[in-house]
């Protein structure tokens, strides 16, 4: 903080310096607001994770060891870690690429001057604003064991009925799904939006040259729609890293560890274990996957949009 | 004709993706208008009309003043969003010193640290403060949240649409930054700040992992608190989780089929955050 105030205090002097060629003054104190609430909320605490990540600290008492690097051993012969890390980047990675895949679908189907477009593009959107939580509950409607959706329509042909929330080798999966339904719409918009800036002649001159459509869609449409592709990507992978609503809806995390991710382990080994210093190690852990992933995949796709 | 033909099919597509994609709304509907008794089908439509659980919803699940609580931490978040967020955007939008691209580039670099990374260390100091299960607290720390992506998109709206002749004739016109900034500048930011408003409140109406932490006691609780308590409680009747739901997501439901463009543009622009 003292920095950050030494920082402002030490500006003007440059700032009148820089104004001398360009009349410009930083104006710093309309953003100096903006910097304090960002910096007690966000780093200031982002900082003090780190610290109590190499501590024993449970979360309430007045005293704590620094422990070094035990937090670490122990995140790292953790099997629940691995198990962890396994979920998030299967909602991450997996509700990615079953957003785009359909948003592209969607967005190309409906792009078409058909019957139905708007209503369709609304029913497919509605559930972005609605709170995850409760689209967790409505999906619960559908999955539970005892008289849920699912099960009535798997009986009434003839199957038996499967216990979806409660199987660990499926509930991961399914918690996949329902968050690609929530948010599959706001692919869809992104790449709406991207095909209407494609112009028509483009495919005009691929029909006269004969190109098949599947030809114009790989030479044209993919392309063009390179930065579409990019947003959509980020985008998707940071909210499926950060999974947390859904999860405490439909299965709580459970059963044992096996569908919890980060962050719902997280809440768990922090208030329901007393375990903060943990806790901290895992958050530290998740940090720095999500900053790796998303760069990776900004620097992929940004170096595809250039190619293309 | 082939083209009709085509057309005829790809309208049986997009029909066909609808209903797969509203069912989750139909089964909330169904569920929610049978008894307790009842355990028919989800699918089948009660042969009866009852709104039974839904009375019984808004009592037991404190409805009432969940909403009371939602409306007033998103109404005030929002507000202080936009003051502070536009505020802060305009110099870094327009005076392109080494200071300001520095604290553009905090801004941008604060996007990318997820939030529940800083939640145990936060918890903790909003204890220590003692804000625990204050409205207050909520609406403050929403309003970090989403400051950084406010100054984006305000700095970014400024810098391509907003003409610098304006408020240079206003300054020869003898006008303080200030001045300019509030009837030459944010009058014409109209449109990014109904995208912000919007982003603003979809997310901070929906938020459930920053409310779960700091609103847990019951005259605090926003919705999706007061709904997660309420599903804990009768996970054995889901016909009253299902009315709950239905009226939690009632009102941002509304709003979004009257001011839909609005909607899908200003969430479309937010994007970048996700």
């Amino acid at each position: 903080m003292s920095e950050l105030v030494e920082k402002n205090k030490s500006k003007p002097g440059k700032s009148a310096k820089k104004r001398g060629i360009s009349g410009e003054k930083s104006l710093w104190w309309m953003y100096l607001p903006a910097v304090l609430f960002v910096t007690v909320f966000i780093v200031y605490p982002f900082m003090d994770g780190v610290r109590i990540s190499f501590t024993d600290w449970n979360g309430f008492s007045q005293s704590f060891n620094f422990v070094g690097l035990e937090q670490y051993t122990r995140m790292f012969n953790d099997p629940t870690t691995w198990t962890v890390i396994r979920n998030t980047l299967l909602y991450g990675i997996g509700s990615t690429i079953l957003q785009n895949a359909l948003g592209l679908f969607y967005a190309l189907l409906l792009n078409n001057q058909i019957k139905f477009r708007t209503v369709t593009r609304t029913i497919v959107y509605l559930p972005v604003i609605i709170s995850p939580l409760i689209m967790g509950y409505i999906f619960y409607l559908f999955f539970a064991f005892q008289n849920g959706a699912l099960n009535d329509a798997l009986m009434f042909f003839g199957f038996d009925s499967i216990n979806a929330l409660g199987n660990a080798d499926i509930n991961p999966y399914i918690i996949v799904l329902v968050n690609t339904y929530q948010f599959v719409g706001i692919a869809m918009i992104i790449y709406l939006a991207g095909l209407q800036g494609i112009s028509k002649d483009f495919y005009e001159a691929a029909e006269i040259d004969g190109a098949t459509a599947f030809q114009q869609f790989k030479k044209i449409t993919l392309p063009m729609l390179a930065p579409s592709i990019t947003i959509n990507v980020v985008i998707n992978i940071i909210g499926g890293l950060k999974l947390f609503d859904v999860i405490v809806a439909l299965t709580g995390g459970g059963p044992g560890n096996a569908s919890q991710s980060s962050s719902t382990f997280m809440y768990d080994l922090y208030f329901s274990r007393q375990d903060a210093g943990y806790a901290a190690t895992q958050g530290v852990l998740v940090a720095f996957i999500i900053l790796i992933l998303s760069l990776l995949a900004l620097w992929y796709f940004k170096r595809k949009e250039i190619e293309a | 004709m082939i083209q009709n033909k085509k057309k005829g099919l790809l309208t049986l597509l997009a029909i066909l993706v609808a209903a797969l994609h509203a069912i989750p709304f139909y089964i909330l509907i169904t569920t929610s208008l049978k008894t307790r008794g009842d355990f028919s089908s989800r699918w089948a439509i009660p042969e009866y009309f009852t709104l039974e659980n839904f009375t019984i919803a808004w009592q037991e699940a404190n409805l009432g003043p969940a909403f009371v609580n939602s409306f007033i931490i998103t109404f005030f978040a929002a507000v202080l969003l936009i003051f502070i967020g536009s505020l802060a955007a305009y110099p870094l939008a327009r005076r392109n010193t080494k200071l300001n691209k520095a604290a553009m580039m905090f801004f941008i670099a604060i996007m990318v640290v997820p939030p529940l990374t800083a939640l145990v260390p936060l918890y903790q100091l909003v204890v220590d403060i003692g804000m625990l299960n204050t409205r207050t607290i909520a609406i403050l720390n929403n309003v970090a949240a989403f400051l950084p992506l406010t100054i984006f998109l305000y700095s970014g709206f400024i810098r391509s649409t907003i003409p610098k002749e304006l408020e240079e004739a206003a300054k020869i016109d003898g006008a303080s930054t200030i001045g300019i900034f509030f009837r030459v500048v944010f009058p014409l930011l109209k449109p990014v700040t109904a995208s912000v408003l919007i982003i603003a409140c979809v997310f901070i109406w929906n938020d459930y992992q920053f409310a779960i932490f700091f609103l847990q006691s019951s005259d605090v609780q926003t919705l999706t608190v007061a709904m997660a308590s309420f599903f804990g409680e009768n996970q054995n009747n889901l016909g009253l989780v299902a009315a709950a739901a239905f009226m939690a997501m009632i009102p941002m439901a509304i709003l979004f089929l009257f001011l839909q463009k609005y909607f899908i543009a200003g969430l479309s622009s937010g994007a970048v955050k996700g």
